[in-house]
């Protein structure tokens, strides 16, 4: 196999092809070295969930029976600098003493901001014409699903509503 | 003046430019070429506009949160020649897009991809799809209410894809939801990544236009056959080819001039895009849109069958990027010719025709609802009853002029109801109001029996005549 071509490479054909192997495998190394942590780094949003938390509304006070307001809190992860950027909004309606439902502002079919319209007394999207009854039930337009509903309580007189992740149509987490 | 001939006499020596690039500028192009192969370096042209005010907006502009929204105001209302640049920035992407298209159309007619251009329009190919990422993640770097929507949305999209999509969607969003993380991804995609690309892939075409040589027009007793058609090629440029710099490329020059004076003059003219409310996710009163050149997709989103839809979204770009990347695989060599390939021309103007009449859906957005509406006006309920006239309120304020135009006023999602009354009888109109129909909610929940009452007197009230008879404002359409 070993063939002899001068004195300074012995084996010139296995030593050459051993030294292709081994230069492209530490490039391949060297290459995963530096782009591994970047496309770790990039992709960490997925991999730390932030923790829900429940944000405070207004006191029941506010929220006359039967109403639906729209109502404003700030998501669960909040960088520094967010700002507005980090606000979510819901339409909340009071349906007892201290029995609510809040209803997530996106529409279920591209995630556009739904407006209640009191009274049609039904949620309309301005983007492609969703449009959904009061129980958020769909009753027209492309939406293939019923708005979504974010998990509401009563504290001490507080009305709260649990953050939770934009609402996917098919893949649903919420 | 000898010194500094001697100085550039002694780089060209050394950086090889009269021996290496010179060649390149002189290379051989057909003579027929002419005005018709302009638009690809237009386009470049284009690109460097981006590239160049891209990086002075880059030293104003903050990619985060809150303060991307307060840098955006500064540089449209306060920065000397900030609006100018916005406005050159929008028109420069507007300009690439077009031409990019335009370029592609005109190769794609003259058949340019065949044997041996194959790659050169691959590579063109995948370099429109990074434009097109370019237009969209710029327009969400305007990051007012649109732009949050138009993440939004775009995670959305993505997070229909089965399995993996809200992987995708939380990592287009940089989260589960839209916050601080979200513009800093979409500022290194436009600023870093896709830019990249672009230099990349610009690199490839023009390289392959050298090794390959600019095609010819397409003539009848020209076909293209791959055994021949190099050396055929290369005897015809021998005898009438010319060389590119400086025979060919005034056209181009001139094209660039006029291009760079149609992007300052609009930048002038007409500004760039207003800035939206700011972007603040909770805020419900947003009207999100896309730029034009997506209206066609946000029209096709609009009227699609639900069922089809998440198979639209996740597969027409997959399709559109690959049906375009393999044509010079089914038709690589023969007639190149427009008048011999019928089917070329008829996609061509079944495409554009379609193009055309989606944007123009798109930007009409008849589904959508006009939450603006204006009440009735009494000349037009052109009744003294009460019933009526509370009817026609009705009709206003329970939202059914949203959908529904009644002559001139409305929305157009539904039917005009300018001559409902001659169309549906009393019950019929009963029994649609309280059940609602195809596409139309049912309203019996949200109205009393004397209410429909009312708004049912009204709504027969509307025949053809009472259009005649009343004044409808100019420009409103009437219901045939």
């Amino acid at each position: 196999m070993c063939k002899k071509e001068n004195e300074n490479f012995p084996c010139a054909a296995d030593r050459r092809s051993f030294l292709n192997r081994l230069s492209l495998a530490l490039a391949g190394l060297v290459g995963a070295a530096m782009s591994l942590p970047p496309i770790a780094y990039v992709l960490s949003p997925l991999l730390s969930k932030p923790r829900r938390k429940w944000r405070d509304v207004g006191g029941l006070g506010e929220f006359p029976i039967g109403e639906t307001k729209l109502v404003k809190f700030q998501d669960a992860t909040s960088t520094a600098w967010a700002g507005n950027t980090a606000m979510t909004g819901a339409w909340l309606r009071r349906i007892g003493e201290d029995q609510f439902i809040a209803f997530s502002v996106n529409c279920r079919h591209l995630g556009c901001p739904v407006r209640w319209v009191n009274d049609a007394k039904l949620f309309m999207c301005p983007c492609h014409g969703g449009v959904y009854y009061e129980d958020g039930a769909v009753a027209a337009g492309p939406p293939p699903e019923a708005l979504a509903r974010y998990p509401v309580r009563v504290v001490d007189g507080k009305v709260e509503v649990e953050t939770s992740p934009i609402p996917l149509t098919t893949n649903d987490l919420v | 003046m000898k010194l500094i001939k001697s100085i550039l006499g002694w780089l060209d020596d050394r950086s090889g430019f009269s021996d290496v690039v010179m060649p390149m500028l002189r290379h051989v192009v057909p003579d027929n070429a002419r005005w018709w192969y302009v638009f690809g370096s237009a386009t470049l042209c284009a690109f460097a506009v981006q590239v160049i005010s891209g990086i002075a907006l880059a030293t104003t502009y903050v990619p985060g949160g809150e303060a991307a929204y307060e840098s955006l105001l500064y540089i449209t209302n306060e920065a000397p020649l900030g609006n100018l640049l916005r406005g050159m920035h929008y028109y420069g992407a507007t300009a690439m897009v077009v031409l990019a298209i335009i370029h592609m159309t005109q190769v794609f007619l003259h058949a340019a991809y065949k044997y041996p251009r194959e790659l050169n329009w691959m590579s063109g190919v995948v370099l429109l799809f990074v434009v097109l990422g370019m237009s969209f993640t710029g327009q969400l770097l305007r990051w007012d209410a649109n732009g949050v929507w138009s993440v939004t949305v775009a995670a959305e999209m993505a997070g229909r894809a089965p399995l993996v999509g809200p992987v995708i969607a939380h990592a287009i969003l940089g989260g589960e939801t839209v916050g601080g993380s979200t513009l800093t991804r979409f500022f290194a995609i436009h600023v870093f990544v896709l830019p990249g690309l672009i230099f990349a892939g610009v690199g490839l075409h023009l390289w392959l236009v050298l090794r390959h040589g600019i095609s010819e027009m397409p003539k009848v007793d020209e076909p293209v056959n791959p055994a021949t058609y190099k050396e055929e090629y290369e005897a015809r440029l021998e005898k009438t080819g010319v060389p590119f710099w400086p025979i060919a490329a005034w056209r181009d020059a001139v094209f660039s001039i006029v291009v760079m004076a149609l992007i300052i003059g609009c930048a002038l003219f007409f500004g760039p895009p207003a800035l939206g409310t700011a972007p603040d996710p909770s805020d419900i009163n947003a009207n999100p849109m896309p730029d034009w050149y997506f209206w066609w997709y946000f029209a096709i989103l609009s009227m699609l069958p639900p069922q089809l839809e998440t198979f639209v979204i996740l597969g027409l770009p997959v399709v559109g990027l690959l049906g375009l990347i393999v044509v010079p695989m089914f038709s690589n060599k023969g007639d190149r010719a427009p008048s011999r390939r019928p089917w070329a021309v008829g996609t061509v103007v079944f495409g554009f025709t379609a193009l055309v009449v989606l944007t123009i859906y798109g930007y009409k957005k008849p589904w959508s609802p006009d939450f603006g509406v204006k009440p009735l006006p009494a000349s037009l309920v052109a009744s003294s009853d009460p019933a009526i006239i509370h009817g026609a309120e009705l009709v206003h304020q329970k939202g059914c002029m949203y959908c529904h135009e009644v002559d001139g006023y409305g929305g157009h999602r539904g039917p005009g109801l300018s001559d409902i009354g001659q169309r549906l009888t009393q019950p019929e109109l009963i029994i649609r109001i309280n059940n609602g129909g195809y596409n139309m909610p049912s309203f019996a929940a949200s109205l009393t029996a004397a209410e429909l009452t009312d708004m049912v007197a009204f709504l027969e009230t509307r025949s053809s005549s009472s259009v005649r008879k009343g004044s409808a404002p100019s420009g409103s359409h009437v219901t045939e």
